[in-house]
């Protein structure tokens, strides 16, 4: 059996669309309209041409010999000591939306945050950030965000002129409440000390309480766990210490719980030594093809109905009984997942995405069947990401419409926006006397408030947060409030009359009398984490009373009809807190790899039945994937309509249709959000006060409607050299385990069969040309261990100010990333839905010490460096495109506008980028550039640098220290946020380095990217391994080299 | 073999001589350093500054370990009790910097090259003067040359031309009539052919230019001598511009820099000072600008918080795609700030020195050589160390470890 690995249909079928679309690197219509009446009638005749030249000329001569600027150099007034101008501080604070916890490092230049880093010093996070983690420093510079203290008559902003004055105006209304209940409703608070304060401030208003809302609900698990284990918690997972995983519905490593936590610990066990290659075992059960079922090693789909069947047959599989699946292939695979199960002796792991606590309650009698429970699973550390219970809110709600709430403070949550009967809130808000918000945007639920008194961002404030029990993560001010905010605790404090009228101070106090000194307060400042001495695990007391219950309940299917519904959170988006953010709009979905937009994700099978698409045809492939235009079904879920571009995901179940949440904001938001997708939270089903994020039984039809959905996956295309990634089962690789190295021993034996010297022989050129005396800069990607997140994406757009050129931009190929992380699917040709594996594979410039593109620059503009650096020069390109042509990785990116704004004014722009571009270009997000780095002016080609201003500052400080360079002590953007070490880079001159060994002591998977057209990249992969026991053929490796000869 | 002997003895003498003279020179060096390193912010060795004057200091104390004892941390000496001490404690409302960091023998050093020292002109910098060298300039000449050899061949092209017309007389041929030489077509070819070159040259070299601003010497909001500070009182650059050692900027002092010599020096009392123009400047008026800026009265406590800042002009200005990085250059190249910057100790006010062009940086970048041996940074070259070794090669230049590169300066 042969496996083709395949980016897009296209390429899957060899079309001619795909053909025709991938042979213009540079898709670009003539700017006149060829009609027949020539040229003078164009848009553009030749007379306007030469006199826009010569005035051109004349007003840059009359402008040129002009007197120059002059600038002003205004030093501090008192220099504080740790300050110097032009160097970066560096402080550990830690990222928290809503329940989402990282520990971090800002990075702050001449007293702006402009980077964020993970903290190595935190034992959950172990260094490892998020997409989310690293673009939120954008959120801070959104021009969006509140400014003021406002009251909100009828939508608007009216400004309260000082905190005192809108501190009055709360007591005149509080006063006037006359004792009816306060409520705090909050997303979720990690926060140790706020939950002190909350306690307080509840306690002077009796009757009041405090809500838990979180926008997409894990109430199904904190109650099974309540009945299965006595605590309304979640427990500390252990996925490194798991040899056989199960994941039911769970994307752990996009977005589940703490997707940076699990993607470090899961790739303990992805990492692959070649003398003895094992691997730990991920099983997926999933209706919609997840990043983590991407990731796994064997994948199977059901109907979103059916989760419970599955749950309950795994149950029945571990603990021996009869197995009640109708489905063959998922019935063998989940015998297969509970054979494996069992055998791991405890090191095994079940996961699930459910909301229903009958699921969840499922799951926790799998773990304790299975032995997980005090390995895997660690009751002694609970994990406070998530603390919502839906029941809660619906009691909220009811209260609210009865007019028995007096006053309602909210923080963080935005039911208007993200509950399925938003509408029924919005109308109980209505009932509530006094309505507050503490919100830092006019979002959706903050418009309907009587008041708001903007939060400051997290950079902004101070905090703490405990993501899992006894582990603190500090939050500490980088830069002074940008506006009129104020911490919301502060609010709770003065209006609750505490003797503490700031946060701040309370926040000290409250630790003071924890760490015992002032000492041990500055400490946890510096390393921004305290955790316990010791890491303790154990195992909680099982009680499986419910689960009989919990089987009978949820082990029949649902009624269901033809179509299903699944809503799932976008790696990027998530629940649409950060859907304002031009960084992760843009980011492109690991799976699907469309930006800016969410749509309705169906199976190749789904397509053929529904739109009469058949992808196996080369006509509807093209019809399909060149085109961006998508065909637009229209969904029905008990009477509401969503209509919906529709996008094609082999390994979708035949009968789902995958729909993301966190797109359709208000416009209040950001002006990132503006025509970004729909809002589908409204088509979440709750029944018995359970919000269950699907819908069993949605009617399906096509429309004649097409909508542009931005995907970036066919604009870069490698002419048909499949080679670039290498892939295989472990069991192929533990029977053939020089399949990859021959393939590199084969290019020795043909071009250097004098010297054995590929590198040196293999080439016309002089061999001194490759003499680095110095360093020698190499990186070292291992597809084994990328999970495709997309955190580097980000990082790099914030290091190197990449800039946002919008949707319109996107659909014309004109993205601008300079990481971009390729999807690659290998399955059966004649069969795409049935995908065996998923390759991550980020591309970046290769740094090719033999460079294609640096030949055809006419005027040298990239060039090589002594450090193997393929060099760009901004201010000699002259934007003739033959190095990006040329380039056989298709890394190069052309500047077709002024996105930067670098040399126009805002005005000139209008209409030539997108409004989201023109926004970042106000002077408040352009706070967020990095100094370092030039902006790059329109006409002239950038790509990825190696992050060579981190390269040149730590060969600084060396020098500074007279001493060589260490080692790990530069690191690139893409690297350092890595959650799962994927990216190692180097010197790899210094035979000690991370990099050097990986090249020098793995050569059964490492390769170069195209080795053969001898451009000699300074970057090598690791070719993946899935743990599965298929064993292909191997293709003779060796070709004759009279063959190769002709 | 008496004369043998003599001469043997010669040489045993002046080793014996150049030894010692070397020593003591390599001393009073250090002392020199230390002091300018030390005590140069606030004490001239011949007048009062923030601190007294230093000339005749061993001979006021009544012993050398108090004065030592003094300057490692003067409140020790106070509590001797000694006279002295207690007197010249009060000399200025300005405390001393305790220098507990100093060694007996610098301390040493330090006096004796105060006991040593006699006025004399600061000497101009070695790295200074050497890029301040111009070039021989014979473009003069050659103009001379041309013209004169222009002039001979249009004598030379009218004799031709009126010795044909001369020979077409004799022979009878039919004269054109004579053309003025104004309306001469081959002339106005010519000439046209000349301006265009003439001007091409002129605009191109101009356009060039454009954008630089070798020589711009603004006003300053507050007529701030270098030369005072840098030249006469040898005040270290770092002491001001300690960015220049720690990262991309040197920085240009914040205003309570200023204030820690100013509390105490008011009033301005040396040579006459000039502006550019020649216009003199009231030096004592210049510090009492800085003190509406500081929001100081002399006499009352400061309170920073007061203070406004000072808008500076900007003079040595990078276009924004050039990355420099003062700490490379000054930290770990151990280059003179004068190189780039001209004899800034005896600028009255400060002019751009360089034209900080790209090809200027390069220069300087092909001919410098790398602190290849000092630094342990350089250890990794392994093979030019080799060479080194070998005699293949004596020193590394900036050029040859790839300081000319793109990305060395453009990302």
């Amino acid at each position: 059996m042969s496996n083709k690995i395949w980016q897009s249909f296209g390429a899957l079928g060899k079309s001619e669309g795909h053909q025709a679309n991938v042979a213009d690197e540079f898709r670009e219509e003539l700017p006149f309209e060829a009609d027949d009446k020539g040229l003078m009638s164009a848009n553009a005749p030749r007379r306007d041409f030469l006199k826009y030249l010569g005035f051109s000329t004349v007003a840059a001569t009359v402008a040129a010999s002009c007197e120059m600027p002059v600038k002003k150099a205004i030093p501090f007034v008192s220099k504080p000591d740790n300050v110097i101008p032009g160097v970066a501080n560096y402080y550990a604070t830690t990222y928290v939306q809503d329940g989402d916890v990282v520990s971090v490092v800002a990075k702050v230049r001449d007293g702006r945050p402009i980077k964020i880093e993970g903290n190595d010093l935190s034992p959950i996070f172990q260094g490892g950030t998020s997409a989310r983690a690293q673009a939120s420093v954008l959120d801070m510079y959104d021009t969006k965000r509140l400014r003021f203290p406002a009251q909100i008559k009828e939508g608007k902003l009216v400004e309260v002129s000082t905190f005192d004055a809108f501190d009055k105006m709360i007591a005149d209304e509080m006063a006037k409440l006359n004792g009816a209940p306060v409520v705090l409703l909050t997303s979720t608070i990690t926060s140790p000390s706020t939950k002190q304060l909350v306690g307080e401030f509840l306690a002077k208003f009796p009757g009041s309480r405090h809500v838990t809302y979180d926008a997409v609900s894990y109430s199904g698990m904190l109650l099974a766990n309540e009945a299965a284990y006595g605590k309304r918690a979640i427990p500390s997972y252990h996925f490194d210490n798991a040899k056989v995983i199960v994941s039911l519905g769970a994307d752990f490593l996009g977005t589940w719980l703490s997707p940076v936590e699990f993607a470090k610990q899961y790739s303990k066990g992805r990492k692959i030594d070649e003398k003895n290659p094992t691997l730990s075992k991920h099983y997926q059960f999933e209706s919609i093809m997840s990043m983590t079922g991407a990731n796994a090693d064997e994948r199977f789909t059901h109907k979103p109905s059916e989760a419970g069947v599955v749950a309950a047959a795994l149950l029945a599989a571990v603990t021996g009984g009869a197995v009640n699946v109708a489905d063959a292939k998922l019935k063998a695979g989940l015998s297969k997942a509970a054979a494996d199960l069992k055998a791991a002796g405890g090191a095994a792991l079940v996961v699930s995405g459910s909301n229903d606590s009958n699921v969840q309650l499922i799951v926790n009698a799998i773990n304790e069947a299975i032995g997980a429970n005090g390995k895997t699973i660690n009751w002694a550390v609970t994990s406070n990401y998530r603390q919502g219970v839906d029941a809660d809110f619906e009691t909220l709600l009811a209260d609210m419409s009865a007019g028995k709430v007096g006053a309602l403070l909210i923080a963080g949550a935005n039911p208007a926006y993200t509950y399925a009967k938003a509408e029924a809130f919005k109308k109980a808000l209505a009932a509530v006397i006094l309505t507050v918000s503490f919100n830092t945007r006019l979002d959706e639920t903050t418009e309907l408030c009587k008041y708001v008194v903007p939060d400051h961002h997290y950079l902004e404030s101070w905090g703490d947060a405990e993501p899992k029990s006894g582990y603190y993560s500090f939050i500490q001010p980088t830069i002074a409030p940008l506006f009129k905010t104020r911490n919301w605790q502060d609010n709770l404090l003065k209006w609750s009359g505490n003797a503490t009228t700031e946060y701040a101070n309370y926040l000290k106090a409250y630790w003071m009398t924890k760490l015992g000194s002032q000492e041990n307060w500055d400490a946890a400042l510096r390393d921004g984490v305290v955790v316990p001495a010791e890491a303790t695990v154990a195992a909680g007391t099982f009680n499986g009373a419910g689960v009989a219950a919990a089987v009978a309940a949820a082990g029949t299917p649902a009624k269901a009809g033809t179509w299903e519904v699944v809503l799932y959170e976008k790696t990027a988006i998530g629940s649409g807190a950060q859907a304002s953010n031009p960084w992760l709009q843009e980011m492109p979905d690991p799976v699907t790899k469309a930006t800016w937009d969410n749509y309705a994700t169906i199976s190749a099978a789904a397509a053929k039945e529904l739109l009469g698409i058949d992808l196996t045809k080369n006509g509807d492939a093209d019809r399909y994937e060149v085109n961006p235009k998508k065909p637009v079904i229209a969904i029905k879920v008990n009477g509401k309509e969503m209509k919906l571009p529709v996008i094609i995901v082999p390994g979708t179940q035949k009968n789902t249709i995958g729909i993301a949440v966190g797109y359709g904001r208000s416009e209040n938001v950001g002006v990132a959000v503006k025509g970004a997708g729909q809002n589908a939270y409204p088509l979440a089903t709750i029944a018995n006060g359970v919000v269950t994020y699907a819908a069993y039984d949605a009617t399906v039809t096509a429309t004649d409607e097409l909508y542009e959905v931005a995907q970036n996956q066919t604009h870069n295309s490698y002419e048909g050299r499949m080679e670039v990634v290498k892939e295989t089962s472990l069991a192929t690789f533990k029977k053939h385990p020089e399949l990859f190295k021959a393939q590199r021993d084969m290019l020795v034996h043909d071009y250097a069969s004098k010297t054995g010297d590929y590198r040196n022989e293999g080439s016309l050129y002089d061999p001194r040309l490759n003499d680095r005396p110095g360093v020698h800069w190499g990186m070292s990607i291992d597809l084994n261990t990328c999970t495709g997140c997309g955190a580097c994406v980000v990082a790099c757009n914030a290091e190197n100010n990449v800039p946002v050129v919008g949707k319109t931009e996107v659909l014309r190929g004109h993205d601008m990333h300079w990481i971009r992380i390729d999807r690659y699917f290998v399955s059966d040709a004649a069969n795409p839905d049935d995908v065996k594996d998923v390759i991550f594979m980020p591309m970046m410039c290769q740094h090719c010490d033999n460079a294609p593109c640096e030949n055809v620059c006419p005027v040298a503009a990239t060039n090589h460096s002594s450090e193997g650096l393929n060099q760009m020069t901004y201010n000699r390109c002259i934007g003739t495109r033959y190095c990006a042509n040329n380039c056989p990785y298709k890394v190069r990116r052309f500047n077709w506008a002024d996105y930067t704004g670098a040399d126009s004014f805002a005005d000139n722009q209008v209409g030539h980028v997108s409004d989201v571009t023109l926004e970042m270009n106000d002077d408040l997000y352009r706070m967020v550039l990095n100094p370092d780095v030039t902006v790059r002016s329109r006409g002239v080609i950038e790509k990825c640098s190696f992050c060579v201003q981190r390269l040149q500052a730590g060969k600084l400080e060396a020098k500074k220290q007279s001493r060589p360079i260490k080692d790990g002590e530069v690191k690139t953007a893409c690297q350092s946020a890595c959650p799962t070490n994927a990216i190692e880079f180097g010197d790899s001159n210094d035979k000690n380095s991370v990099v050097r060994n990986m090249r020098d002591h793995s050569p059964l998977r490492m390769y170069y990217a195209l080795e053969q057209i001898h451009v000699l990249p300074n970057v090598n992969y690791m070719a993946k391994i899935r743990n599965t026991d298929e064993v292909m053929e191997v293709a003779a490796a060796h070709k004759p080299a009279e063959e190769a000869a002709h | 073999m008496s004369k043998k002997r003599k001469a043997s003895l010669h040489i045993i003498t002046s080793f014996l001589m150049l030894f010692v003279a070397g020593f003591t020179q390599v001393q009073a060096q250090d002392g020199k350093a230390l002091f300018n390193a030390n005590c140069a912010s606030c004490h001239k060795i011949d007048k009062d500054l923030t601190g007294p004057a230093l000339q005749g200091i061993e001979d006021r104390w009544p012993s050398k370990d108090l004065l030592k004892t003094w300057i490692k941390n003067w409140p020790d000496a106070v509590k001797t009790g000694d006279a002295y001490a207690l007197k010249i404690k009060d000399w200025s409302p300005a405390a001393m910097t305790s220098f507990t960091s100093l060694q007996d023998a610098d301390i040493e050093a330090i006096l004796t090259y105060i006991r040593e020292w006699k006025p004399a002109t600061p000497a101009p910098v070695a790295g200074a003067t050497a890029a301040a060298k111009s070039e021989g300039d014979n473009s003069l000449l050659f103009g001379v040359i041309t013209l004169v050899l222009a002039l001979v061949a249009l004598i030379l092209l009218q004799v031709n031309s009126n010795l044909r017309k001369l020979a077409d007389e004799r022979d009878g041929l039919p004269v054109e009539a004579a053309v003025p030489f104004y309306k001469n077509k081959t002339y106005l070819a010519l000439t046209t052919v000349i301006l265009f070159i003439v001007a091409g040259v002129y605009i191109s070299k101009g356009a060039v230019g454009l954008g630089r601003s070798k020589d711009y010497q603004p006003e300053q909001p507050i007529y701030y001598s270098h030369k005072v500070h840098a030249g006469v009182n040898q005040i270290n650059c770092l002491y001001c511009h300690g960015g220049a050692q720690e990262g991309k900027h040197a920085n240009i002092p914040s205003v309570n820099v200023c204030m820690n010599c100013h509390m105490a020096i008011n009033e301005y009392k040396g040579e006459p000072l000039y502006t550019a123009d020649g216009k003199e400047v009231n030096g004592t008026n210049e510090i009492k600008k800085l003190y509406e800026y500081a929001g100081f009265t002399p006499g009352q406590p400061w309170d920073p918080s007061k203070a406004k800042p000072i808008e500076w002009i900007k003079i040595h200005n990078l276009p924004d795609h050039v990355y420099f990085n003062h700490a490379q250059h000054v930290k770990a190249g151990q280059v003179a700030c004068q190189t780039c910057h001209g004899e800034i100790q005896n600028m009255g006010e400060v002019k751009q020195f360089s034209d900080l062009s790209m090809g200027w940086c390069i220069n300087c970048h092909r001919e410098t050589k790398v602190q290849f041996k000092d630094n342990g940074f350089y250890s990794i070259y392994e093979k030019f160390h080799e060479d080194m070794k070998n005699g293949k090669m004596d020193s590394v230049t900036v050029e040859m470890i790839g300081g000319t590169e793109c990305q060395k300066c453009h990302y």
